[in-house]
Formats: C-alpha cells, structure tokens, sequence
C-alpha cells in the first residue's frame, strides 16, 4: 500500500490527510502539549548529558597503554601450570622485556594476567591486602584458589559497571581441597574453570594443542613439554611476544612457585618459511 | 551485687579495676534460660529451654541457623540477640557472595566479640546483653564458641551459659571424655541431659526444648517439636538407670536398653525427616 499523503498542518495535528486548507484555530494552536512517550516532561533534550559531568577532568579507562599478550594454563595429575612470556609491550612496541606478569597470592595459588600492566598490579596490591589480613588474624586459614577466583569475578564486574575497567585477563591457578584448579576472569567480568585456559592470542593458537594433548591426569613431563609447544607457537606467531618465558607450577607437595625466566629454542631455518612460496600452487 | 558509686557509667572504672556496667551486662546472660553447646570430632550440638511468658503465648526461640555452615543459640535479652543475629547473617552472606564459600567461624565470633568491645569503651553506648553460643563447622573441623558482653571470646569443648548453668556445665564435665569420638544421636542426648540438670522445676517436653545441630556434611539444622520428641522419649527411658545403684542397674539394663534402642531408631527416622526437608542449603527456618 502507498503511504497516503499526510498534512502537517496544526490544526489537525501529525500524520493525518486532511483538506489543504484546513485553517489553524486558537483553540488549536494554543493546546498545551500532549505527554509524548519517547520526550522527557520537563522538555529537555532526550539523551541529554548532565552538563556537570562534561567539566569533570577525570577519565575514564579507554585504551591500554603497556600491555602483556598471552597466558596459557593447564591441570596435570599433581597441580596445576601456568606460562607466559615477560614482556610489557608499548603498542607494538617491545619495551620492557622483564615483567613479572604472574603473581604468587599465597602457598596454594598464583594469578597470572595479560593486558594492562598497571592494572594488573593494582590487582596483585589489592590480592596482597586480602593476603595481609589472612596473615594478621593468624588462624591457619589461608585464601583458596576458588575464592580468588571469584573475588577477582566481583572486582572486575564492579569496575566495568562503573565504566571503568580493569583491562586485564586474569588466569587463576592452583590447588583447591588437593585438586587442581584452574579459573579465568575476563575484563567485564566473564568467568569459568577449565581443564585448560589460555587468554590472548593462545585462545586461537594454544587452545588447539591444549585440546588434542591435555589430559588430567597427564605426568608433569608431558605436562612441561606441551606448555613448552604452546609457549613456542605462541612466541612464533604472536608479533608482540619475546623468547623469554616465565612458568608457574603449583601442587600439593612443593606449593606455588614461579621459574626464573627461560628461552626456548626456536629454529627459523623450516625451509617452507624461507621461501613461502617456492612449493605453492601456482608459484613460479 | 550491690550498687556502689562506680556502677553508673560503663566508662567508669572501680578502684579495684572493674568496670561494673560491664560485669551488670553478664548478669543478664545469667537471667537468660540455660542454653548448652557441646561438640565431637564431627559435629556441634546445641540445646536450649525455652521459655514462655505465659500459657497461652508461644516459646521464647533460642537457636538462630545464621548460614548453612553455622547457628547460635542466645542467653539474655532476645532483642539484642536478634540484632546480633542479623549482623551475623549479613556478613556470612556478604562473605558468600564475594567468595563463594562459607565464613570461616572464629573470625564472624572475633568480629563479634569486637563490636561487644566497643559497646564497653563508648560513654553513649552499652553493652549487649546477651550471650551466644555459636556453633559451626569450617575447613578446619567443628567449633564451639561463646562470645559475652566484655568482648571476650573462647573456643570451647563443651560449654552452658543463663541459669543454673553450673548444673549443665558439672555433668558435662563429667562426661567430657566420651564426646569426641560420640555420634550425633549420643551427642544429643548428652546435650539434653545436660540441659536437664539446670531445670529448677518441671521436665523437658518436645514444646520448651529446642535442638540444633550441625556437622561437615551436615547443615545446620534446628530440631523442635516433633524433631526433637524422639529425643526426648529416650531420655526419659534412661532415667531409671540414672537414679538406681549400680547392683540395681544390672536387672534394669534390660528393658531401658530395648526402650533406648526402639526410641534411637525412631530418633533417626524423625531425624532423616526434618533432614530431608532441609536438604541441601537447608531453608532458613520461618518464624
């Protein structure tokens, strides 16, 4: 159907067809307005800013500046690994090439992270608060790795319901109850446990060895060896990573620790990766 | 205790070193009707009376579940007992939702015990004036704590506080020994003897006692009426053997034993009944 032709004019009011010459009376002119749904009653500007908030010189977080990439995390039979490289990138940028971005909470989890760094660390300093007060109270009782976890789940939801989020992916690990735990805390709050967790781009390019390797019960050779494969694919596909790695392990017996920082052998002479093209199809 | 110039203000200290404001708070725990707590290596038990002010009104409630994981019992005066069991709710749930997991017991008591505190230390304030027993089980096993007016706090074995509760706390010393390693039922019973001791006059029915109980697997669950009629049957079955000799003892072994045995049995049936309707995060019981 045709949309009829509709008159705007005052004295009948909006999408009505109606002679051409209808003439306006006062009656008309001077009705006071209806309530509209989608207008505000005062008559303001519908999405108007207080104009108080546009003078106030505080920002809020929009953009990472120095950033860590990838954290990868698997169970084994007796705990729990977590791998990651140390640097804090500036953009793309490698700027500072010995950041610690895994954090020991207490003998039973550490908390790794990727993305901002400054954030992160006001995240350790908030765990060491929490740590600080398990040690005053002195009552043998330490933070488990499961809460952690969900402490960090409320942290970071409060904060991206403030508009203000802590830009951080947030790998928790550890033992909880002589189980292996292993939790992940996004920036808006997003969590879960798994089997194995990875954040950045080991998503896309660890969680596939992860998946076709990782066992639960697997010993922790195959355990460091597949960490191993991760950390190296990560380092060779990732632009902004450096072969300079940093491993946590926490189980039962030796509780949480973190290696001193490792390079892995990296072979850039695959003969395919010379010459790319040399053997495609097509190529000459 | 007699009034003296030092009793006006719970700021004011005595020339002995007492605060009597303080000292008058703990006598009306001692007004309150005895309430008795008691704990194995697996389980807490808590017993109380309850009062009535008169026939025709209900029963004064003793025993408050604050989490799955924990209840009180109170001596003294109820309204400040409700208000504290609020406090008390409010952090576990607090705890529960930033954490995830239950309030471990000696710290929600020590918080307590330092809101007593500054009730002691502020010239507008005074003191609470009742006592808890509370009862709870965390990662590090089962606890029994009494908290007072002072601010004091202790962890204890076995404890009974409000009236004549020197009756309660002499039979429990008694039978410290066999707590530890008693099932629940026996806990129980023990808890319920006790509580029998410091009866002035009249005996205990299902209507003016009240039970709660609480172990790993076990939530909080608060025994009356019906739950706790079994329990009681049993005691009462047992008193003969408690009153005749030794000698005497040995014929009427017999039957309190069959009576004992039916009524445990029966005991656990109730038992596993108000247990299933509790299942799980058992429900907050209405009142």
């Amino acid at each position: 159907m045709l949309p009829r032709p509709t008159t705007h004019s005052k004295a009948l009011g909006p999408g009505v067809a109606g002679p051409e010459l209808a003439v306006a009376t006062s009656a008309v002119l001077d009705r006071p307005p209806q309530p509209i749904a989608h207008l505000p009653l005062s008559g303001a500007q519908p999405c108007a800013v207080d104009p108080a908030v546009l003078g106030d010189p505080r920002q809020h977080t929009k953009y990472p500046y120095v950033t860590g990439t990838s954290v990868m995390a698997i169970k084994y039979k007796d705990g729990v690994l977590v791998g990651c490289d140390t640097l804090g990138a500036y953009g793309t940028t490698k700027r500072y090439k010995s950041t610690q971005r895994i954090y020991r909470v207490n003998s039973k989890c550490v908390v790794a992270a990727g993305g901002e760094i400054s954030d992160f660390q006001y995240i350790s300093n908030l765990l060491d608060e929490l740590t600080t007060e398990d040690y005053r109270i002195d009552d043998g009782l330490e933070l488990t790795p499961q809460e952690v976890h969900s402490y960090l789940c409320r942290v970071m939801y409060n904060r991206r319901n403030k508009f203000d989020p802590l830009w951080n992916s947030l790998v928790v690990g550890g033992m909880q109850d002589s189980q292996p735990f292993l939790g992940m805390v996004g920036m808006v709050g997003t969590h879960y446990t798994d089997s194995h967790v990875t954040t950045g781009f080991a998503n896309q390019l660890a969680r596939p060895l992860f998946r076709e390797r990782q066992q639960d019960d697997m010993s922790e050779e195959d355990a460091l060896q597949l960490m191993y494969d991760a950390l190296k694919v990560c380092y060779y596909r990732d632009k902004v990573s450096i072969n300079k790695f940093q491993i946590a392990k926490v189980t039962k017996e030796t509780g949480a620790s973190i290696s001193e920082p490792f390079a892995l052998d990296m072979r850039w002479d695959y003969k395919l990766f010379a010459q790319p093209t040399k053997w495609a199809v097509g190529a000459w | 205790m007699f009034r003296n110039q030092y009793d006006t203000d719970v700021t004011t200290w005595s020339p002995q070193g007492r605060l009597f404001q303080v000292e008058y708070a703990m006598e009306a725990v001692k007004q309150g009707s005895c309430a008795v707590g008691l704990k194995s290596d697996t389980h807490v038990v808590l017993a109380t009376l309850k009062r009535s002010q008169s026939e025709l009104s209900s029963f004064q409630r003793k025993v408050f579940k604050i989490d799955d994981h924990m209840g009180i019992a109170i001596a003294g005066l109820t309204g400040d007992g409700r208000s504290l069991c609020k406090y008390m709710r409010n952090e576990c749930i607090n705890h529960r939702y930033v954490y995830e997991s239950s309030m471990p017991v000696g710290r929600l008591v020590r918080q307590i015990a330092d809101k007593s505190q500054v009730c002691t230390q502020r010239s507008w304030k005074r003191p609470y004036g009742v006592g808890l027993l509370v009862a709870g089980v965390d990662p590090r096993g089962p606890h029994l704590f009494s908290s007072c007016p002072s601010g004091n706090y202790y962890e204890y074995k076995a404890i009974a506080i409000g009236a004549r509760s020197q009756a309660a706390k002499t039979y429990l010393e008694k039978h410290l020994e066999s707590f530890p390693s008693a099932t629940l039922d026996e806990l129980v019973q023990h808890g319920l003897r006790a509580l029998q001791s410091s009866l002035s006059e009249g005996e205990l029915t299902d209507a003016n006692s009240s039970v709660a109980v609480v172990g790993k697997d076990l939530s909080f669950t608060i025994l009356e009426d019906e739950a706790v009629q079994p329990y009681i049957t049993a005691l009462k079955e047992d008193e003969p053997m408690q009153t005749e000799g030794a000698a005497a003892a040995e014929e009427q072994r017999e039957a309190p034993a069959e009576g004992a045995a039916a009524a445990e049995g029966g005991g656990q049936a109730a038992y596993e009944a108000a247990l299933r309707e509790g299942e799980g995060p058992a429900p907050m019981e209405a009142d």
